[in-house]
């Protein structure tokens, strides 16, 4: 039996599908979740997706953290389940302080919506151990909300813990996808809680999986492929 | 019914680029001597019967667990006559 992968649907979630369809290209069952659902359905790990949950009212993520699906989702991964979010998915893992820190609207107040280069900094998480540290991937990045701050204190211990899992790669042109697209401090694109069960990223794995769409490339499959292989070795 | 006010302000360490492209407007305006803008929300809250402690005590909660992100916002709570 394969392992079980949840995927959650909240009122405006837009990357449910993709996200979904993703967990089945790298081998797992996909579960789709409702966000009224306090039940997970017996699944071993959990995706929260992009997209404009609640219609990013009050703040993105603000209202989805306190959906009946998330009550048990912040308590499961406190107990250990691999989440990972992605884009809205991070903002809603701040909110809900399964992650340190805050989004906040991109500084140049723009939409943006390119392939972008990230470094893998992290590949010891449960999601990221089909990556070498130090990887250069390029995935789709598409938001309002990506500027990734904390506190300093937050970011240091952040950076002394290894827990910056992902950054926007510097050291090529923008056109190229290369530099900071939005502010974020320190360059973090996605981070990790202490446990590397929890992560969060703003730019979008699930659209990277499968060479004829989306960036043409596979980089993103990694994230799928990680914690399958991970639930099969606990199993 | 009474109404209570919850303001909520971005930190002031914290970048305000909404604020600032507001404030970079003014003068074009005809607005002049404005040498800053931070851009904030205003809740306007309808509560039934009369604001005691308690009731403020749980709008305060309720701006702190909800209203407000405390990682990146402050926020004001007062009644209003």
């Amino acid at each position: 039996m394969t392992s079980r992968i949840g995927v959650v649907t909240f009122p405006g979630t837009l990357d449910d599908q993709d996200a979904l369809r993703a967990v089945r290209v790298a081998g797992a069952e996909a579960v789709p979740l409702w966000h009224r659902d306090r039940d997970l359905h017996q699944v071993d790990a959990v995706v929260l997706a992009g997209g404009f949950s609640y219609g990013d009212y009050l703040r993105a993520g603000a209202i989805s953290r306190f959906s009946p699906v998330m009550e048990t989702i912040i308590e499961q991964a406190k107990g250990g389940m691999p989440v990972l979010g992605i884009c809205n998915g991070f903002q809603i893992l701040t909110e809900a302080h399964l992650l340190p820190g805050a989004m906040l609207r991109n500084n140049h107040l723009h939409f943006i919506c390119r392939d972008q280069r990230l470094t893998v900094e992290n590949a010891a998480t449960a999601w990221t151990a089909d990556y070498e540290q130090g990887q250069e991937i390029s995935v789709p990045l598409k938001n309002m909300d990506g500027r990734y701050t904390a506190d300093e204190r937050t970011l240091d211990e952040l950076e002394a813990e290894g827990r910056v899992a992902f950054r926007y790669t510097a050291g090529g042109n923008a056109a190229d996808g290369y530099g900071n697209p939005n502010g974020s401090l320190r360059d973090i694109a996605g981070i990790t809680n202490a446990a590397g069960n929890v992560v969060g990223l703003m730019p979008h794995p699930e659209h990277a999986v499968e060479p004829l769409i989306g960036t043409g490339g596979t980089d993103g499959l990694g994230f799928f492929t990680s914690i399958l292989k991970k639930l099969v070795s606990a199993s | 019914m009474a109404r209570v006010v919850v303001d909520v302000m971005l930190k002031p360490e914290i970048l305000d680029p909404q604020g600032q492209a507001v404030q970079r407007a003014l003068p074009r305006l005809g607005f002049d001597g404005i040498a800053d803008v931070r851009q904030g929300k205003r809740f306007e809250l309808e509560v039934d019967g009369t604001v005691d402690d308690a009731a403020l005590a749980r709008i305060h909660e309720m701006a702190e667990t909800f209203l407000a992100n405390t990682v990146i916002e402050d926020f004001v709570v007062r009644v209003e006559s």
